[in-house]
C-alpha cells in the first residue's frame, strides 16, 4: 500500500491552495482529483472574481486555475497530482481508497488530510423535472465553458444566486436566449452587480416566482412558472409559460463531505452553511486530529475564502506533520484576518453565523 | 425594487454622477456600485488613488471626482462590471460613455447602435466612437459612444443592430 505525507482530496481553489501551502512548509502532498483535468469549478468560471488582491481579485476563474497550477508545477518535487482517481473509501486508520482511470482500485494511506472535496448542486422538484433539456446550471456551464457545447436555444434559469445570474449572462455571451430568472425568494440572492449586469441586457428577473411544471413529450418543450406568496405557496392564476428547451436549476449547493463522515469526523447541519459539514477548529481541522477540510466542503461559500482557507488548512495540515515554518502565527493570522474580511460584511451575516456554529 | 429587479432607481443613479460642471469638464468615472460585498479592485486599480475603500472590503467604494482623470483603468477591473465613464466635455448637445462590453463581435467605430437603459429597453440611438480591448483590459473591451445628454442618466448599455 501506498503511504504517503499529506493526501490533499480535491484540486479545485482549496485543494490547490492547500497543496500549495503545505509544500511550502516543506510537506510532500499527493493530490487526487477526480476530473481529468485540475482545478475544480475554477475551469469553467470565465468570469471576474470578486474579492482582494490575496484572492486574485479580477481575475477570471480559469486564469486563476492556470496561476495555482503554475505554483504547483514549481513544487515538482513535492506535489504529485494524480488525476482520474476519485477518492471512493475514507477508513479508521487514514487509509483512502481510489477510483483511477475507472478500472485500478487501491488504498492510500496518509499521515494527515484535508479534504477539499467541494460541493453538489441541488435539485427542485416539480412535475416532470427530469425530462431532457432539464440541467444544474453548473453543468450547463461546463458544457459552454469546458466544451464548448451549446446546451439549446431558448433558456429559462431558476434560481437567482450567483451562479444562476452568472450561468445566463455566460449563456447569453454564447448566443443563447435567456428568457428569465426567476426565484421563489423575494429578493435577488446573487451580488446586485451580477443581476444588474443581467438586467440592461432586458433579462427579466422575477423574485417570488417557482416552476409550476415542466412540460414535454421526449425532451422539454416549455415551463409553466407561477408567483408565490410570503410563505413561498403558489398563488393560482398568477401561471405564466415559458416555452424553452432548457431549463437550468440553480437553486443553491451543499457541502460534498461524506468522505469525512465516513472517516467518523463530528458533523452537523448549519443551515446557514447550507448543510452538513464537519466540526472543526480554527486551523480547519476536524475532529479527527491530523485531518483537515478547506473549501465550499467545510460550508458553502466563494472561491476566494476557499482559497484562502485552502492555504490555511495546507499550512496547518503541514504543521501538524512537524513543518513548522518560523513565520507559522503570522501566516496563520494572515489568512484567518483574510477570511474575516471576506466574510465580514452584510453578504457575510450567514456564513459568520454559519462558522459560530460550526466551531469544535 | 433594486433588489427584487436589478435595475437601479433614477434616484439612486443620480447620486453616483458627480455634478454637471465636473461632468463637462472632462472624463470621470461613475462607480454603479450599491452594495456592500467583499471587493476591492477598483481601488487597486486605480492609479491616482481616486476611488477608496479603505480597510474593510466590503465598504462601498468612494471616488473622489476632483482626482479622477477619467483614465478609465478602473473600467475593465470591475468584476461587478459596474463603473463607466462619462465625459461630457465634447459637445454642449452629446455626452460621451465608456462602457465594458464583453459580446462577440465587437461593433466598429462609426457604427449606429441601439441605447438601452439600465432594465435593457431601448431609449436611443448611440454611436461608436472607438473600441478599445488591449491585453491589460483582459478580454473586458471598453466601448466609447455618444449619446444625447438627455440621456445622461439613463443610458448603460447597447445592441448591435440586427
Amino acid at each position: 500500500m501506498r503511504e504517503v505525507e499529506l493526501l490533499v482530496i480535491g484540486s479545485g481553489p482549496a485543494g490547490l491552495c492547500a497543496a500549495i501551502s503545505a509544500a511550502t512548509s516543506g510537506a510532500k502532498v499527493l493530490v487526487l482529483e477526480r476530473s481529468f483535468k485540475p482545478g475544480g469549478q475554477l475551469i469553467k468560471q470565465t468570469h471576474m472574481f470578486f474579492g482582494s488582491e490575496s484572492q486574485y481579485a479580477s481575475h477570471r476563474g480559469v486564469d486563476i486555475a492556470d496561476i495555482l497550477l503554475e505554483k504547483v508545477d514549481e513544487f515538482g518535487d513535492r506535489i504529485e497530482l494524480m488525476l482520474n482517481a476519485t477518492a471512493v473509501g475514507f477508513y479508521e486508520d487514514n487509509v483512502v481508497t481510489v477510483l483511477k482511470d475507472e478500472k485500478e482500485y487501491f488504498k492510500i494511506k496518509a499521515r494527515s488530510v484535508v479534504c477539499a472535496t467541494g460541493a453538489y448542486e441541488k435539485s427542485l422538484a416539480f412535475p416532470n423535472n427530469d425530462l431532457p433539456g432539464i440541467y444544474g446550471a453548473g453543468a450547463v456551464q461546463t458544457l459552454m465553458n469546458v466544451y464548448g457545447v451549446r446546451p439549446g436555444n431558448r433558456v429559462l434559469m431558476v434560481g437567482a444566486g450567483n451562479i444562476g445570474v452568472i450561468v445566463s449572462y455566460q449563456l447569453m455571451q454564447a448566443g443563447i436566449e435567456v428568457v428569465a430568472v426567476l426565484d421563489a425568494a423575494p429578493r435577488i440572492g446573487a451580488y446586485l452587480v451580477h443581476a444588474s449586469k443581467l438586467a440592461r441586457m432586458g433579462v427579466p428577473i422575477l423574485t417570488s416566482h417557482t416552476v409550476k411544471e415542466a412540460i414535454g413529450a421526449d425532451c422539454l418543450e416549455a415551463a409553466v412558472v407561477c408567483e408565490v406568496d410570503e410563505r413561498f405557496r403558489p398563488i393560482p392564476g398568477t401561471e405564466k409559460r415559458y416555452d424553452v428547451d432548457v431549463m437550468c436549476i440553480s437553486v443553491g449547493l451543499s457541502p460534498l463531505n461524506e468522505l469525512l463522515a465516513m472517516r467518523g469526523a463530528v458533523m452537523k447541519y448549519v443551515p446557514q452553511l447550507s448543510g452538513s459539514v464537519p466540526l472543526r477548529t480554527n486551523s480547519l481541522e476536524t475532529s479527527i486530529p491530523g485531518v483537515f477540510v478547506a473549501g465550499d466542503a467545510s460550508g458553502i461559500e466563494e472561491a476566494s475564502s476557499a482559497m484562502a482557507e485552502g492555504y490555511l488548512a495546507g499550512l496547518c495540515a503541514a504543521a501538524s506533520l512537524g513543518h513548522v515554518p518560523p513565520d507559522l502565527n503570522d501566516r496563520k493570522l494572515e489568512y484567518m484576518s483574510q477570511l474575516d474580511g471576506l466574510r465580514s460584511g452584510p453578504v457575510g451575516e450567514r456564513i459568520r453565523a454559519g462558522m459560530r456554529n460550526s466551531k469544535l | 425594487m433594486f433588489e427584487k429587479t436589478g435595475i437601479a432607481t433614477r434616484a439612486m443613479v443620480v447620486e453616483k454622477f458627480p455634478p454637471m460642471e465636473r461632468i463637462n469638464r472632462g472624463p470621470v468615472a461613475v462607480v454603479e456600485c450599491y452594495q456592500k460585498i467583499p471587493c476591492n479592485p477598483c481601488q487597486t486599480a486605480c492609479p491616482f488613488g481616486a476611488i477608496r475603500i479603505g480597510e474593510d472590503i466590503n465598504e462601498i467604494p468612494c471616488r473622489d471626482e476632483n482626482i479622477c482623470t477619467g483614465c478609465g483603468v478602473c473600467v475593465a477591473k470591475c468584476p461587478g462590471l459596474s463603473i463607466m465613464i462619462v465625459d461630457g466635455s465634447k459637445s454642449d448637445t452629446t455626452v460621451q460613455f465608456r462602457i465594458p462590453y464583453e459580446f462577440l463581435p465587437l461593433p466598429e467605430a462609426g457604427e449606429e447602435v441601439v441605447g438601452l437603459d439600465r432594465a435593457g429597453q431601448p431609449i436611443c440611438s448611440a454611436r461608436v466612437i472607438k473600441v478599445m480591448a488591449p491585453p491589460s483590459f483582459d478580454r473586458t473591451p471598453v466601448v466609447t459612444l455618444e449619446v444625447g445628454r438627455e440621456y445622461l442618466y439613463d443610458f448603460r448599455n447597447f445592441r448591435r443592430k440586427a
